[in-house]
Order: C-alpha cells, then sequence, then structure tokens
C-alpha cells in the first residue's frame, strides 16, 4: 500500500514552526518513514510546479505554517487546500496571525515608508526605492509578490480542518498530532484544535497563587522574580489566564511571563478581550485616579494582549486586501 | 436625515436598569438612540461586549452600574470601573475616540440621571460622529502607532 502523503509549507512566518518539526528528533525517521513527504521547501527541493500537477486531494495531510500577508502565501494556500484532505493550520501565525499580524495595526503604507526610506540604517537611494510588484529586465518582465495592506490567518483566506497553535508549537505536541494520525482512529471534529489542552496554561503553571492584588506593573527585566510565586501576583504581565494550555507552561518555569502564543482558550472568543477583563480584575484600587496610574505602566496594552491573536481580533480588519 | 448615533447600553439589574425604568414610568423623555441590554451586574460586562458592539455598528457603548458601594455582588462595579479604564486604553490604541465609551453609577432612584446621561451622551456621541468601524479599517484608515526605537 502507497505511504499516505504529507505536505509542509512555509508563508509568512520565522521558520521556527519548520525546526520545531525537526525538534521531535529522532522521531522525524519515523515521520519519513510513515508519510511520503512530497513538499517541504524548506527541507528538500520542490517545485510550486510539482504541487500544480499533483491531482487534487492527493495530498493526505498539509501541515501549513505561516500567516497571509502577501499573493504568494494566498496563491500556495489556495494550492494546497485544492490539493490537500486534511488542511492543518500549523503553529501561531497561521492560527491565528500571531507577531506578522500586529502590522495590522498600521498601514502597508507606513510598513513601506519606514522599512524602505526612514529607518536609521536604510541608506535611501533618491529618497527611497520600493520594492515594485513588476520589473522589466533585458530578458523580459519579473515579478514578485504584492504585499497586502492585511495580514490575515489561514482560516480567513481559506478552508482550515484542524488548527495546532503555538509559537511554535511544541514538539512533543507536534508528535502527539502525528502518532495520532498515524494510529488511524477516526480524525476529530473539523475545526478542533489539535496539540493543545483544554484549559488555561495557569493550570499547568507550578507558581504559588495568592489572591492577586497589583499596585505596580513590571516589565520583566525590572524586576528579579520570585521563582515559586505567581508571576502576575508579583506585578508582572503573564498572559497565563487568557492562554490555552498545552505547552506545559515553559516560559513561567523558566522565569518568564507566558505571553500567550497558544492561542485564546476555549470558548474564548478574543484573547486580548479575556486579558482585559482578568486584569481589571487584579488591580488593586477603586480610585479612578489611581487606576489610570497602575494602568497607565502597562507599555503597549493592545500588543501585549494581541501579540499572537492580532488577525483573530473582535475589532480585527476586514478589508480584502 | 443626519445622522442618528446608535448606542448600547449595558445597565445593570439591580440599579441603572430599575432607573431606566423609572425614567419610562415618569415619562421623562429620553433619545431613542439607545438599545439597552440588561446585565445582572456591570461587572457582567465582558470586554469582549463591548468590542462586539463597536464592531457590529455601535458608535457609542453605555455602561450602567450601581454606585460605588452599593454593588449587589458587593465589588463588581469596582471590577467595571477598573475594566472601563484599561478598555479606554485599548480603544485608543486601536484608534477608537475613548469619549465612545461611557461609564456611569446611576441609581434605581435617579431616573433623572439616566435621562441627563442618555442625552447628553447621545449629543456626545453625535458630535463625534459615526464610528464605521468596518469601513474605516476597510480603508486601512487606522491612527498609526508612532514607531519608538
Amino acid at each position: 500500500m502507497a505511504k499516505p502523503k504529507l505536505a509542509l509549507y512555509w508563508a509568512s512566518s520565522c521558520g521556527g514552526c519548520e525546526i520545531a518539526v525537526l525538534d521531535i528528533q529522532e522521531k522525524i525517521l519515523d515521520v519519513a518513514n510513515a508519510f511520503d513527504i512530497v513538499f517541504w521547501p524548506v527541507a528538500m527541493d520542490f517545485k510550486y510546479d510539482d504541487v500544480r500537477k499533483m491531482e487534487d486531494k492527493s495530498i493526505d495531510l498539509c501541515l501549513f505554517n505561516g500567516a497571509i500577508r502577501n499573493s504568494e502565501n494566498a496563491e500556495l494556500a489556495h494550492l494546497l487546500r485544492a490539493k490537500s484532505k486534511a488542511l492543518v493550520a500549523f503553529g501561531s501565525c497561521a492560527h491565528e496571525g500571531c507577531i506578522p499580524a500586529l502590522a495590522n495595526l498600521t498601514t502597508k503604507d507606513a510598513i513601506l515608508k519606514w522599512v524602505y526610506k526612514d529607518s536609521p540604517s536604510t541608506v535611501s537611494l533618491n529618497g527611497g526605492v520600493y520594492p515594485q510588484t513588476h520589473t522589466k529586465m533585458p530578458e523580459g518582465e519579473i515579478e514578485i509578490p504584492e504585499m497586502w495592506g492585511t495580514v490575515k490567518s489561514l482560516d480567513q483566506v481559506i478552508d482550515v480542518d484542524y488548527y495546532v497553535p503555538g509559537c511554535p508549537p511544541q514538539p512533543f505536541q507536534i508528535w502527539n498530532v502525528i502518532e495520532y494520525i498515524l494510529s488511524g482512529k477516526p480524525l476529530p471534529p473539523k475545526g478542533s484544535v489539535l496539540g493543545a489542552d483544554d484549559k488555561t496554561c495557569c493550570d499547568e503553571c507550578p507558581r504559588e497563587r495568592k489572591e492577586k492584588k497589583i499596585k505596580k506593573f513590571f516589565r520583566p527585566y525590572e524586576i528579579l522574580p520570585d521563582p515559586n510565586e505567581c508571576l502576575l501576583d508579583q506585578g508582572i504581565i503573564c498572559m497565563g489566564p487568557a492562554t490555552r494550555s498545552g505547552c506545559g507552561a515553559l516560559c513561567t518555569k523558566a522565569n518568564m511571563p507566558c505571553r500567550g502564543c497558544y492561542g485564546a482558550p476555549p470558548n474564548v472568543v478574543d484573547q486580548g478581550a479575556k486579558m482585559v477583563s482578568a486584569l481589571s480584575s487584579v488591580v488593586d484600587s477603586q480610585d479612578p485616579n489611581e487606576i489610570d496610574e497602575i494602568l497607565n505602566q502597562i507599555a503597549d496594552p493592545l500588543g501585549t494582549f494581541y501579540r499572537f491573536s492580532m488577525a483573530h481580533s473582535i475589532l480585527k480588519r476586514v478589508d480584502k486586501i | 436625515m443626519g445622522f442618528e448615533p446608535r448606542i448600547v447600553a449595558f445597565l445593570c439589574n439591580w440599579c441603572t436598569y430599575t432607573g431606566a425604568d423609572l425614567a419610562g414610568v415618569s415619562r421623562l423623555k429620553s433619545p431613542a438612540n439607545i438599545r439597552v441590554i440588561r446585565t445582572m451586574c456591570s461587572g457582567r460586562v465582558d470586554p469582549t461586549f463591548i468590542m462586539k458592539a463597536f464592531d457590529l455598528g455601535a458608535d457609542g457603548v453605555l455602561i450602567g452600574g450601581c454606585h460605588p458601594g452599593d454593588c449587589h455582588y458587593a465589588e463588581g462595579n469596582y471590577k467595571t470601573l477598573r475594566r472601563a479604564h484599561l478598555m479606554k486604553k485599548i480603544m485608543q490604541a486601536y484608534g477608537i475616540d475613548e469619549k465612545r465609551l461611557r461609564l456611569e453609577w446611576i441609581s434605581a432612584a435617579e431616573g433623572d440621571k439616566f435621562q441627563e446621561v442618555t442625552t447628553t451622551f447621545t449629543e456626545t456621541i453625535r458630535s463625534l460622529g459615526p464610528l464605521d468601524w468596518r469601513k474605516r479599517i476597510g480603508q486601512g484608515d487606522r491612527v498609526e502607532n508612532p514607531v519608538t526605537v
């Protein structure tokens, strides 16, 4: 019997998800044994045309990581959707937009201006040269993908079967997902989140919790936190209460606050809104002016609460391009 | 037709909703722009509700709760107070005028205050103009966050 076919693709992301797949270590050989890897640009040489020539629905499992921020990402998302039976939004970028989607807080023009003109490390030639989608060369016209104004999560562009959260997904969770699929058990309902648990990060965190009362917020570098006490109790903004469990609370065990990469817990629509709710409950003041003073210590609330879920926030951008 | 603001009002069951009821039975004239949603406590108003209201077309959101110290659930309204302050910061970061969210303490006896608050809030929103959130973000018209290095 022919082996099931596996594809992995990397859209707008840092590449950490691909490395996380390799981090399952020697089990990667089991993956190679069990699957026929038909497309994995980061590890092997494939061309897009190879994929175009495949029959529709011929790829059994496609792990797609990265957000959709340009025309190439979108084209490949549509292509792999057509060719795949089960398409998985793999990692936080594909799941909820992650860091790339923070670009949705500003405009495409402002980003291009900063990157190609204003940033201190840029040497402006003739007032800044912007990337052009089409350029005429002696050999003919060449084309590069067009950057979009809005960064989208995968499910905002195509139909997604499953989600594997995390920035990146933890290797043991990746293996859980692969093992589940290899076991031949019936697949979970469409839209399920795989490779994560169904409580919050706090549930896995070994730190001791007391009744939270916060008078002052600290950024991680401003304080040496007690290694056994809840970080939020100590005034460090930890996204634990508004984040899905499944990572094993790795960050908090290393004395760093949870940053929320596993996305919103089950039944929570908007991760940032949940954090606003959680944080408001623990500020220790009943005086409006003092409340303002305490809350003003939070640097960049939007970027902190939505670091990984901007594309899925309620007040997200909804435009086509 | 000029612009008529759409305002969603989350009113606590024990004070402000009863206050609004009093304004009604006292035949005090209030603007018809307010759509009331009754919650058991102002503390029940999750930030998600506020965002969803703005996303679905509200131009303003009013939260009405019991006066400090009067909360039926002891301190739900203090949580609302802190939440409203943090919500305003979030709204500013999104580029929504924070005046579009208003928190007021209105007791069951203050029908006249309910009338005054809804009237002035409607006027505030009218002067701010429509939020048109979906349309605005469709044009990429966001407040640009200053880039700090």
